[in-house]
C-alpha cells in the first residue's frame, strides 16, 4: 500500500520537475536547483518563479482536486460512471463565469463569479433531489444530469448573446486552461485540508459502498457522512473549475485507473487519486505547451490521448 | 468463557437483549398493524413467520434502529435504539441483509473485515486480531479456501454465507436474520442454523425471518407469526406450531407429519 503512494510521489516530483525544466528555454535540473534554492541566471529565476512554477503547481493541484472529487462522487452515488462534473457543477459555474466576462469583469470577478456558480448549482441539484423521503444516488444524479443540461442551454446563450470579441476568453475558459491559473495558492490551500478530512474517513467510505442500509447497520452514521462526501467533492471541483476552467476527464478516469490496479480500498485510492491525478495533469499540461510550442493545445486532449489507451488497457486485463 | 460460564449461560438466558415496546412498523400505504411488545432475551432464537410482504423485513429494519417505526421503541440496555450512536449499536447488534449491493468489486475477506468496522476509530486500522477474527468467521462458513476471490464471482449461497460471516465478524450479541438460509443448499441450511443455535447457546439473541417452517420447527424456541391483516400473534415455539394457525398464515393448506418428535410440514 505504501509502496504504491511512495511510486505515486516519485511520479508526482517527477512531472512536477519535468514541467519546471521543460520549455522554450530548456533548462538542465542543476540549473533549476539553483534557481530553487535562491541562486541561478535572473532570466531562469523569472522563467521558473514566476511562470513555470505556479502553472506545474496549478496543474497538479487541479488535478488532484479533480481526481479526488471523482473518488469521493463515485462513492457517493455509487455509481462507477460519476464523476465531478456530473452534478451539474462545471455548468454552473460556467455560466457564472461566463456572466461575468460578458459584463466586461476582470479575472478576479470571473473567479469569484464560477465559484458563486458552483455553489449554486450545488445547493440547486441538492435541494430539487431531496423530493418525498430524501434524495437517493438515483434521484441525486437524475437532478444533477437534467441540471447540467439546462446550464449547457444557459452557456449556448450566452455565447449567442456574446460580442464577437469575448468569445476566445468564454472558450478557453469552457475547455479548461491551466495558462489562466495565475496562482496556485487557493488550490492548494484547499487541496491539502481536504486530503486531511478525507484520509479518516476511507474506512467508512468503504463501508458506504456496500450501501447506505449495510453501512447504517455497521455503525456509520450514514447522512452526516454522504453530505461531507458531498460538500468535499463540490468545494474540491468548484476550486479546480475556478483555478483552470473545466479540465475533463481526470476526474473519472483516475480513480477508475487506481481501483483497476489497487483494489478498492478507499483509504489507497483516495490519496491515491489524488497524487496520480496530480502528476497525469502536470505532466499532461507540459506537453500541452511545448509539443507544438509556440502554439499550446488544450490540456484535454493530452489527458486523453495517454488516458484513453491506458485504461482500455486496464480494463482489458483486469479480473 | 469457561464452560462452567457457558453453562449457566444455557440454562439461565434471561438477560435482556432487546426490547419491544409497542412498535407498529411503518410500511407506507398500509394500515397499522398489532403493536409488538416483546422482550427478547439473549439465549433465545425466535423466528418471523409470515407471508411475503407482511413486514417481516421492515420489522427487523425498525428493531435494527434503521427504520423509525409508526410509533413505539425498542430499547437496547434501557436506550432507544433510535437515539443510541449508530456505532455503540453495531457493536451489540448485527444485521444479516436480504439483499446486498456490490458496486464496487471487493474479495471475500475484505467483505468480511468490514464486520470489524464498529470497533475501530477513525484513524484506526485492521490489527491481527481483527484479521483473526475475520478469518474464523470465513473459516466457520467453510469460506476460508476462497477468502482471496472477490465476491462479484460467488454463486448466491457462497455470498449469503459471506454475509453471514460479515455478521459473525461483528461479534454480535444480537443477531437480526433476514432469511439467513437463503440460497443455501441443504447441508449450509443446517450448518447456519447451527451456527446460529451454538451463537445462541454463548449468550446471543437470535431473531430472524424465515421462510422454512420446518427450519423453524428445529431451530426456534420462540416464533412470530404476522398476519397480512396485521395481527401478531407470538409465543413459545411449540404453541405456534399449530396446523390451523399456520394454514391461516399462509392461505395454504398444509400437511403435517412427524419425524423424531419434531413437526414437519408440507404443503398440500
Amino acid at each position: 500500500m505504501s509502496a504504491a503512494l511512495f511510486l505515486l510521489c516519485c511520479a508526482g516530483v517527477f512531472a512536477l520537475c519535468l514541467s519546471v525544466a521543460v520549455g522554450s528555454v530548456p533548462l538542465s535540473l542543476t540549473e533549476v536547483w539553483a534557481v530553487l534554492t535562491g541562486g541561478g541566471e535572473p532570466l531562469h529565476r523569472d522563467l521558473v518563479l514566476s511562470l513555470r512554477a505556479p502553472r506545474a503547481l496549478a496543474a497538479f493541484a487541479t488535478g488532484a482536486l479533480l481526481s479526488l472529487a471523482g473518488a469521493l462522487m463515485q462513492v457517493l452515488l455509487r455509481n462507477p460512471l460519476a464523476d465531478p462534473y456530473v452534478l451539474g457543477l462545471s455548468g454552473g459555474a460556467a455560466v457564472g463565469a461566463l456572466a461575468a466576462m460578458l459584463c466586461g469583469a476582470g479575472m478576479m470577478v470571473v473567479s469569484g463569479s464560477a465559484s458563486l456558480g458552483a455553489l449554486v448549482s450545488t445547493l440547486l441539484v441538492f435541494g430539487l433531489a431531496q423530493g418525498v423521503g430524501g434524495w437517493t444516488p438515483t434521484r441525486l444524479l437524475l437532478t444533477g444530469v437534467v441540471v447540467a443540461a439546462g446550464w449547457s442551454a444557459v452557456i449556448t446563450f450566452i455565447l449567442t448573446m456574446s460580442p464577437a470579441d469575448s468569445l476566445p476568453g468564454m472558450l478557453y475558459w469552457l475547455m479548461g486552461d491551466l495558462s489562466y491559473a495565475r496562482t496556485p495558492v487557493m488550490a492548494w490551500a484547499v487541496l491539502i485540508p481536504a486530503l486531511l478530512i478525507t484520509l479518516p474517513l476511507g474506512r467508512s467510505l468503504n463501508v458506504l459502498a456496500r450501501g447506505p442500509l449495510q453501512a447504517a447497520a455497521l455503525g456509520v452514521s450514514v447522512r452526516p457522512l454522504e453530505w461531507t462526501v458531498y460538500v468535499m467533492a463540490s468545494v474540491l471541483t468548484a476550486v479546480a473549475v475556478t483555478t483552470a476552467g473545466s479540465v475533463g476527464f481526470v476526474g473519472l478516469i483516475v480513480p477508475h485507473m487506481l481501483r483497476l490496479v489497487l483494489g478498492n480500498d478507499q483509504r489507497l485510492i483516495l490519496p491515491a487519486s489524488a497524487l496520480a491525478g496530480g502528476a497525469l495533469l502536470t505532466f499532461a499540461d507540459t506537453l500541452a505547451r511545448t509539443i507544438i510550442a509556440p502554439e499550446q493545445l488544450p490540456v484535454g486532449v493530452i489527458t486523453a490521448l495517454f488516458g484513453v489507451p491506458t485504461f482500455l488497457y486496464l480494463l482489458y486485463r483486469s479480473r | 468463557m469457561s464452560s462452567l460460564q457457558q453453562n449457566v449461560k444455557d440454562h439461565t438466558p434471561n438477560n435482556i437483549a432487546l426490547r419491544a415496546h409497542n412498535v407498529v412498523v411503518d410500511i407506507p400505504g398500509r394500515n397499522a398493524g398489532d403493536p409488538f411488545t416483546a422482550t427478547i432475551c439473549s439465549g433465545q432464537r425466535w423466528g418471523v413467520l409470515g407471508p411475503n410482504g407482511v413486514g417481516k423485513t421492515t420489522l427487523l429494519h425498525t428493531l435494527a434502529g434503521l427504520r423509525a417505526p409508526r410509533s413505539g421503541d425498542v430499547l437496547l440496555e434501557d436506550a432507544s435504539v433510535f437515539q443510541l450512536n449508530r456505532r455503540d449499536v453495531a457493536r451489540h447488534l448485527a444485521l444479516v441483509f436480504q439483499e446486498r449491493q456490490d458496486s464496487f468489486p471487493a474479495t471475500v475477506l475484505e467483505t468480511a473485515l468490514i464486520g470489524r468496522h464498529p470497533f475501530l476509530s477513525l484513524w484506526q486500522r485492521e490489527s491481527a486480531s481483527d484479521y483473526q477474527i475475520a478469518l474464523n468467521a470465513l473459516e466457520q462458513l467453510s469460506l476460508a479456501p476462497m477468502r482471496d476471490r472477490l465476491v462479484s464471482t460467488l454463486s448466491g449461497g457462497e455470498r449469503q454465507r459471506v454475509a453471514i460471516a460479515t455478521a459473525l465478524a461483528q461479534t454480535p450479541s444480537i443477531w437480526l436474520a433476514d432469511e439467513p438460509t437463503n440460497h443455501l443448499d441443504l447441508h449450509h441450511q443446517v450448518a447456519v442454523m447451527q451456527l446460529l443455535e451454538k451463537q445462541a447457546a454463548q449468550g446471543a439473541a437470535v431473531f430472524m425471518c424465515l421462510h422454512d417452517l420446518n427450519l423453524a420447527a428445529r431451530w426456534c424456541d420462540h416464533l412470530l407469526l404476522m398476519f397480512p391483516d396485521g395481527e401478531l400473534r407470538f409465543g413459545a415455539a411449540k404453541e405456534m406450531l399449530v396446523p390451523d394457525l399456520l394454514e391461516r398464515l399462509y392461505g395454504q393448506a398444509l400437511a403435517v407429519g412427524n419425524i423424531n418428535g419434531t413437526a414437519v410440514f408440507v404443503p398440500r
